[in-house]
């Protein structure tokens, strides 16, 4: 089948503003978008620039806009959008050259949340015990791959790319509510700041463009019980 | 140009990357470079678990880790350096525990383990218990994990930079040459020690499990700096890749009970490995799905097989095989087990496959995956000048770019995620101290020159040649013909292919004539690394006339101690023209046996 791909496209060195340009290419139902970007890329237009690695949707390194919705393009198949396919840049972000935009911003938040597990107690000779269900407990916040794909969709971070956005929120929920850390007091003072989680209004957007499949609202949803609580539960 | 300076520079920020930076950066003043954000580095797609033998399902013993991990490798690891990392493979755990990464759990709470390929109780022979898993995103956890320590820890970091260069002044490492992708500008890093950690070059062949990053860019750079590489002959191809898209189903589907079927739908890896049947070694597999295939027994005629982890299956299999619970009951899994199991098997063939594996069997076939060869080293990392294991002053590898060699002809599930953390963490270690106790070498006129020649005859070429043409042909020619079985008369015809593709690759040039992520240039440069890397690989395989581990060859189908208990070890002139020597293999403990599963 016929594909006709509309690009987003952008080189700082040598355009004004940005452009769409339109792509012809055979394909099957079963390619992923990303295949296809590649093909434009090695046959088409050596100069179209974008971000990838894994190619299965575990590296988080191809985040974009497809047919309006984020998405990760190397999980996403032709079968799932059509043959019609606009590809763009995440949203909220700078863009810096086609499909890369300048991520420092979403990982200057992610640092903000101390992403990180702590426990000054001197570790056991063997392993800290864990039960399967404390384990289960942030067991979805920890599959995140930090693509960006829930912040750039959040309203509230195109608002402002000071808010702290859904990605850190999961990574905080990821620690405070792992038994064996004892840091989770600090962090949730750090989320409940002005840019923390009151300015989540719910909207869902995040959850729906989760490629990992993470219930981010329901973990922002326990971050604010445990705010109000003071509970870890 | 851009100069700064570093008491150790680790190239890579996939597992064996951030372990180093992390230890080495206790002592030493360090910085890791790294082309991609760390989180996407290819450590992050290992599934299924960790090997140590921790002992917390069955008993378990380092010694048996270690015989199996010998065997495994049909004899062509060092036994030293395998005892060493399978030693260290239990306190490497905990320590990872300690660092927060979120293990599975046994019912009262330690390191959750599973069965996995060639990892055996070795007084019975039966399958034991010794990955440690965090569902099927292992990989995954470990590498977030380490990213997270070194953010702890504030450890320096070069995200987006691609080391093109390493530079040497009077045969020692003096630091490395980057190329920073948003600018396009050149940066030298000034360092007393090195350490690559760049991963694999699977990207080579056509059907493969690896990430688009993986193209040998260490192993190719230290090779024309005149260093050697060793055992490039020997690539695992991983049994179960998703069929045409090469991702990778892990093990631990098996380990959890998952059996394979052909197009009779029978189990057939009875008849290959009569003791552990599924969970015999990765080569022996792929070799068995491959005569399947080859004989018409694929499903629909087609070049696949399936692997079904139904519940219906599994337990029908259990059952014969008489597989017990620790508390002696009989084994049994339900649907909602292997969700909970196997999470992102299921999403994976979901989306890519429109199959359910919990009710449906999945297509799969073999598919390219590790480089048991690479960059020589000894138990510590430091990299090595030659046969008789002359340290390299200031050069240190570790992870799947390194050859230390643990897993000689073949490498266990499990154990290249062990191999990451623990010699990660010796290079580290050992290059900070070195670092300590030498002074910085002076740079050479021109550092970044060498380099820099390489990329203007990229950009000045007469583009009358496609990249994209010439990885194609690669990838199909190797993947044919250096692939599972391999025969004199096709890998001859391999290396005449490769050969004309470097000439041909002369020619490409790229039409993004831009600074600001040029991914072109770099992808063409990376393209330039394959090719040389599956050069050396089809040289050194051609040499070897005997089939050992993941070289198996039908024109010399046994394996042959007497001549071939041997490395081997690539060198290339300036001339481009590839010597081989060898050098003995390490034997302590264990004599070379028949292998049979
Ligand atoms: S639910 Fe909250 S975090 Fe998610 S998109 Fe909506 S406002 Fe943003
Ligand atoms: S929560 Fe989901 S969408 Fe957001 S960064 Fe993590 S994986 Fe991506
Ligand atoms: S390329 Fe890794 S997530 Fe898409």
């Amino acid at each position: 089948m016929e594909v006709t791909l509309k690009i987003f496209r952008y080189n700082p060195e040598k355009d004004k503003k940005p452009s769409y340009k339109t792509y012809k290419l055979e394909a099957v139902e079963t390619d992923r978008v990303l295949d296809l970007l590649e093909k434009v890329k090695g046959y088409q237009d050596g100069t179209l620039s974008f971000r990838r690695s894994c190619a299965h949707g575990i590296c988080g390194s191809d985040a974009m806009r497809i047919n309006g919705m984020n998405r990760l393009a190397c999980k996403t198949l032709v079968r799932d959008v059509g043959t019609r396919i606009t590809v763009e840049p995440i949203l909220g972000l700078r863009v810096i050259k086609d499909l890369i935009v300048d991520m420092e911003p979403f990982f200057d938040n992610y640092k903000k949340v101390m992403p990180w597990f702590i426990n000054n107690d001197p570790p056991p000779e063997k392993e800290r015990l864990q039960s399967p269900e404390a384990r289960l407990r942030f067991d979805d916040t920890t599959k995140c791959i930090l693509c960006a794909c829930c912040t750039t969709s959040c309203p509230s971070f195109w608002g402002s790319d000071e808010y702290l956005g859904p990605a850190a929120f999961v990574n905080a929920h990821r620690f405070i509510f792992d038994d064996r850390d004892q840091a989770a007091a600090e962090r949730l003072k750090i989320v409940n700041e002005v840019m923390g989680v009151s300015r989540c209004h719910t909207v869902f957007n995040c959850t729906l463009a989760c490629p990992r499949e993470i219930q981010i609202t329901k973990a922002i949803g326990e971050l604010k019980m445990a705010l109000v609580t003071g509970v870890l539960s | 140009m851009n100069i700064h300076q570093y008491e150790v520079i680790v190239v890579g920020a996939g597992g064996a990357g951030l372990m180093a930076g992390l230890y080495a950066s206790k002592s030493a003043k360090t910085a890791i470079i790294s082309k991609l954000y760390p989180t996407r580095s290819h450590t992050g797609t290992a599934q299924g678990g960790i090997g140590a033998a921790l002992g917390n399902v069955e008993e378990d013993h380092p010694e048996w880790h270690t015989f199996d991990t010998v065997k495994g490798s049909d004899y062509l690891g060092d036994q030293d350096a395998i005892e060493f990392m399978c030693t260290e493979a239990v306190p490497a755990i905990y320590e990872l525990e300690h660092m927060g990464l979120p293990f599975d759990r046994t019912p009262d709470g330690r390191i959750a383990q599973r069965p996995f390929g060639g990892h055996t109780n070795n007084v019975t022979g039966k399958p034991v218990p010794r990955a440690c898993h965090a569902a099927d995103r292992t990989g995954h956890m470990i590498l977030q994990t380490l990213y997270q320590q070194c953010l702890k820890n504030n450890v320096t970091f070069f995200d987006e930079f691609q080391v093109v260069d390493l530079i040497m002044v009077d045969g020692k490492a003096a630091g490395v040459v980057a190329i920073e992708l948003a600018t396009g500008e050149f940066h030298v890093f000034h360092a007393k020690a090195v350490i690559f950690a760049t991963g694999g070059h699977g990207r080579i062949w056509e059907i493969t499990s690896n990430a688009y990053a993986f193209t040998g860019d260490g192993p190719a750079i230290t090779m024309r700096r005149g260093l050697p590489l060793e055992d490039m002959e020997f690539f695992q191809f991983h049994p179960t890749g998703i069929y045409k898209l090469g991702i990778l189903i892990t093990e631990g589907v098996r380990g959890e009970g998952g059996v394979l079927i052909n197009g009779l739908g029978e189990r057939f890896m009875e008849k290959y490995a009569p003791k552990v049947k599924d969970l015999a070694s990765r080569d022996v597999i792929s070799r068995a799905i491959y005569m399947e295939i080859r004989e018409g027994r694929g499903v629909n005629g087609q070049n696949y097989v399936y692997l079904d982890v139904r519940p219906e299956t599994v337990n029908k299999y259990a059952a014969l095989d008489g597989r017990k619970n620790p508390d002696g009951s009989p084994y049994t899994v339900t649907g909602e087990q292997i969700l909970a199991k196997l999470p992102d098997i299921v999403d994976f063939c979901r989306v890519y496959l429109g199959v359910d594996p919990v009710t449906q069997p999945m297509p799969i076939q073999p598919t390219a995956h590790y480089a048991m060869g690479g960059i020589p080293t000894n138990k510590y990392g430091e990299a090595l000048a030659d046969e008789k294991n002359t340290v390299v002053p200031g050069l240190y590898a570790a992870g799947e770019c390194a050859c230390v060699s643990v897993h000689g002809a073949n490498r266990l599930g499990t154990n290249s995620l062990l191999d990451l953390v623990v010699f990660g963490k010796y290079a580290g270690l050992r290059a900070a101290e070195y670092a300590k106790g030498a002074d910085f070498a002076p740079l050479p006129d021109d550092p970044a020159g060498f380099a820099r020649a390489q990329f203007e005859r990229i950009r000045n070429a007469d583009g009358t040649e496609n990249a994209f043409d010439i990885a194609v042909t690669m990838k199909k020619v190797m993947f044919d013909d250096m692939g599972i079985f391999r025969s004199g008369k096709g890998m001859e015809n391999a290396l005449n292919v490769v050969r004309e593709l470097k000439e041909r690759f002369k020619h490409v040039r790229p039409t993004d004539t831009g600074s600001i992520f040029n991914m072109e240039l770099m992808n063409i440069w990376e393209l330039g690394n394959l090719l040389d890397l599956a050069e050396v690989t089809t040289v050194s395989a051609l040499a070897r006339t005997e089939s050992r581990g993941g070289h198996s060859r039908e024109d010399y189908p046994d394996r042959d101690d007497k001549n071939w208990l041997k490395h081997t070890m690539a060198f290339v002139d300036e001339q481009g023209r590839i010597a081989l020597k060898y050098k003995p293999v390490v034997i302590t403990k264990f004599e070379p046996k028949v292998r049979t599963y």
